[in-house]
C-alpha cells in the first residue's frame, strides 16, 4: 500500500480510485476533517486560524499571499508524506479545485520535484479518452508497491 | 440586521474569516454569501466579461452578477482578496467597478494578510453598514439648530459649533489626554461662538476618539469619520448634489472616498506606512526647521523632480530627506519632493480603488500644507478643492448629522 497524493488535492474522483487500487490517497477533505474536527479550535468554517498561514512558511516565502500559505500549510505536508503522486491537467473546478491558480502551480511544482512515481494526465473529454484515462491510472497504481 | 455580502478569495485560507465576522458582528451586520449556480460560475465571462484561472475569484465575479440582477439579496458589497496577489487585486477592483456601474449598492474593498484583525476593519464596516442603513441622514443636507461637532483625531482634536447652517466656532488642538483634548476644542469652539454648553441641543463625535469623547459629552451621534467627513467635504466644497471624491490626508492613516450625493460610494482606509500620511509632512517641516504652517507655502516655490524621494517607507522616506539635504538641496525643492512623495503614495495606492470624479475635494489638515493638493492636481491632472474649514471637515459633518437627529 502506497500513499498517492492527487493533484487537484480536492479532487474525491481520483481519491476514489487511489483507494479501490488498495492505496492510500493523500487528499484535502481529510486534512480538512482533522481541522474541523479539532477540539478546542473555534474559526469556522474550515477551523483554520492565522497560526496555518505561518505554518505555510516552510513551503512559501513570506511575501506570498496568506491564502496561498494557508492552503499550503495542509497541502505541503501531504507532499512531503506523499510516495506516488497522481496529477490531472487541464480539468475544470468540477474535477477538484483549492480554488487559488497559484496554489495548484505551486503544489505541481512541489510534486515535481520531489521525484516520486508520478503519472501526469490530460482530463478527458470524451468517452474514448475516458477508458484511456482510467486505464492509465489503473496501469500505474497497479505497478505501485 | 443589515447583510453585506462577502465576495472573497482566501479569507477561510488565511484564517481571517472569524475576524471579517466578528468585525460585521460588532456593527450590527451579518455577512452572507449569495448563491449562485454551478453554471454561473462556469460561465462568467459571459456575465462578467472575464474568466481567471483561479475557482474562488470566478465565483466571487459570478457572486457579483447574481447581486447586480438582485440587488434585494443584500445592503452593501465587502470585496476582499489577499493582500499581494496580482490576480486577486484585478478581480477586486473589476468587481467594485461591476458592481458600482450596475448597481447602488455601497461597496467597500479590502485586502488582507493573516494579521488582519476585526479591529483594523471595524471602522471601514461601521461605514459600510451606516452608508447602508442611515441613507435618509447622510442625504441631509443642511444643519438646523445649535449643534457641535468634536473630531477626537490622532494627531488633532477639532470642534466645530454651528447653529442655523452656518459654522460659528472652531477649536483645534493637539491630542494629547483624548478627553482633555476633546474638551478644551470644545470650550474653544464655545467660547468663539459665544455660545454655552448647557444651550447645544446635540453633539456628534467622530474620529479614533468617537466612542469614550462621545460617552464624555453625551453625544447623540457617534460616527466613523468616513461618511462623516464624506457629509463634511460635500457641504463645505457646496458638492451635495452628483458625484465628488473626497482625499483625506490624515496624520495616522488616509481616506479616499468616491461619493454619489453625499452618501459614500466606495472608499479605502490604510496607507502602508506613515511615510504616506501627515506625518512625514511634519518630519519634514522639523528636519528644515520651519512650522508645518510654513511648510505648504515653501514647497510651491521648489519642484519635486530636483530630489529624489521616495516615502513608501518612513525610514527610507527620512533616510532620502537627510541624503538630499546633506547634498546640498534647496529645502524647496526637498519640501516638494515631501509633498509629491506623500500625494503619489496616496494616488498609486488608494486612489486606483476608488472611482476618481470631480469635483475632487481635499480635507483634514494636511490639505492645509499647500504643496500637497497641488501634487495631487499634478498628478490626477484635475483640479483639487480646498475648501474653507477644510481642517474642521469630521467636526462639521458630525455638527451636521446630528442635527438630523434632532427633529422629530
Amino acid at each position: 500500500m502506497v500513499k498517492v497524493i492527487v493533484f487537484p488535492p480536492t479532487s474525491t474522483i481520483l481519491a476514489d480510485m487511489v483507494e479501490r487500487m488498495g492505496h492510500t490517497p493523500l487528499v484535502m477533505s481529510g486534512e480538512i476533517r482533522k481541522k474541523v474536527n479539532t477540539p478546542s479550535l473555534e474559526s469556522p468554517p474550515l477551523n483554520i486560524t492565522p497560526e496555518d498561514p505561518k505554518k505555510g512558511l516552510r513551503y512559501a516565502a513570506v511575501d506570498v499571499p496568506s491564502g496561498i500559505r494557508g492552503r499550503m500549510s495542509m497541502i505541503g505536508p501531504m507532499i512531503d508524506e506523499a510516495e506516488a503522486a497522481l496529477v490531472v491537467k487541464d480539468g475544470n473546478c468540477l474535477v477538484g479545485c483549492t480554488g487559488c491558480a497559484r496554489t495548484n502551480e505551486l503544489a505541481r511544482l512541489l510534486i515535481k520535484v520531489k521525484g516520486i512515481p508520478q503519472i501526469e494526465l490530460k482530463y478527458p473529454t470524451s468517452d474514448a479518452e475516458a477508458r484511456r484515462f482510467v486505464h492509465d491510472i489503473r496501469t500505474f497504481l497497479e505497478g505501485l508497491r | 440586521m443589515i447583510r453585506i455580502a462577502q465576495l472573497s478569495c482566501g479569507a477561510e485560507y488565511s484564517g481571517v474569516q472569524r475576524e471579517l465576522e466578528k468585525a460585521a458582528e460588532a456593527v450590527g451586520a451579518r455577512l452572507i454569501f449569495p448563491e449562485v449556480a454551478l453554471d454561473d460560475v462556469l460561465n462568467v465571462e459571459s456575465r462578467f466579461g472575464i474568466e481567471v484561472p483561479s475557482g474562488d475569484l470566478n465565483l466571487a465575479m459570478a457572486r457579483a452578477t447574481r447581486l447586480v440582477e438582485n440587488p434585494d439579496l443584500a445592503d452593501a458589497v465587502f470585496v476582499c482578496t489577499c493582500f499581494r496577489c496580482a490576480e486577486g487585486a484585478i478581480v477586486r477592483g473589476e468587481v467594485r467597478r461591476f458592481i458600482h456601474s450596475h448597481s447602488r449598492l455601497p461597496v467597500l474593498t479590502y485586502s488582507f494578510t493573516e494579521r488582519t484583525t476585526s479591529d483594523t476593519l471595524l471602522t471601514r464596516m461601521e461605514a459600510l453598514v451606516t452608508t447602508a442603513k442611515m441613507k435618509g441622514l447622510l442625504a441631509r443636507e443642511k444643519q438646523t439648530g445649535l449643534t457641535a461637532g468634536i473630531d477626537s483625531g490622532s494627531t488633532t482634536t477639532k470642534a466645530v459649533i454651528m447653529r442655523d447652517n452656518e459654522i460659528i466656532g472652531t477649536g483645534w488642538v493637539p491630542t494629547t489626554e483624548v478627553l482633555k483634548s476633546a474638551d478644551a476644542a470644545l470650550e474653544a469652539a464655545l467660547s468663539e461662538a459665544k455660545v454655552k454648553r448647557e444651550e447645544l441641543e446635540g453633539i456628534g463625535t467622530t474620529g479614533y476618539g468617537r466612542f469614550l469623547v462621545g460617552k464624555h459629552v453625551n453625544a447623540r451621534l457617534m460616527q466613523e469619520e468616513i461618511t462623516v467627513n464624506s457629509k463634511g467635504a460635500v457641504f463645505l466644497a457646496d458638492a451635495q448634489r452628483g458625484a465628488a471624491t473626497v482625499i483625506d490626508i490624515g496624520g495616522m492613516d488616509n481616506k479616499a472616498i468616491s461619493v454619489q450625493d453625499g452618501i459614500p460610494g466606495g472608499f479605502t482606509m490604510g496607507g502602508i506606512c506613515a511615510g504616506a500620511s501627515g506625518r512625514f509632512l511634519e518630519l519634514t517641516a522639523r528636519r528644515l526647521g520651519v512650522n508645518i504652517t510654513e511648510l505648504g507655502k515653501l514647497a510651491l516655490k521648489g519642484f519635486h523632480e530636483n530630489v529624489t524621494m521616495n516615502s513608501y517607507c518612513i525610514v527610507f522616506g527620512t533616510q532620502s530627506l537627510v541624503n538630499s539635504l546633506s547634498k546640498g538641496s534647496r529645502p524647496e525643492d526637498v519640501a516638494m519632493a515631501a509633498c509629491h512623495s506623500v500625494a503619489e503614495q496616496v494616488f498609486e495606492q488608494q486612489l486606483q480603488e476608488v472611482e476618481v470624479k470631480q469635483p475632487v475635494i481635499m480635507v483634514g489638515g494636511t490639505s492645509l500644507i499647500e504643496g500637497l493638493p497641488k501634487a495631487m492636481e499634478n498628478l490626477l491632472g484635475l483640479p483639487v478643492i480646498v475648501p474653507r474649514y477644510a481642517q474642521y471637515i469630521g467636526a462639521v459633518g458630525a455638527a451636521l448629522l446630528v442635527s438630523g437627529l434632532l427633529e422629530g
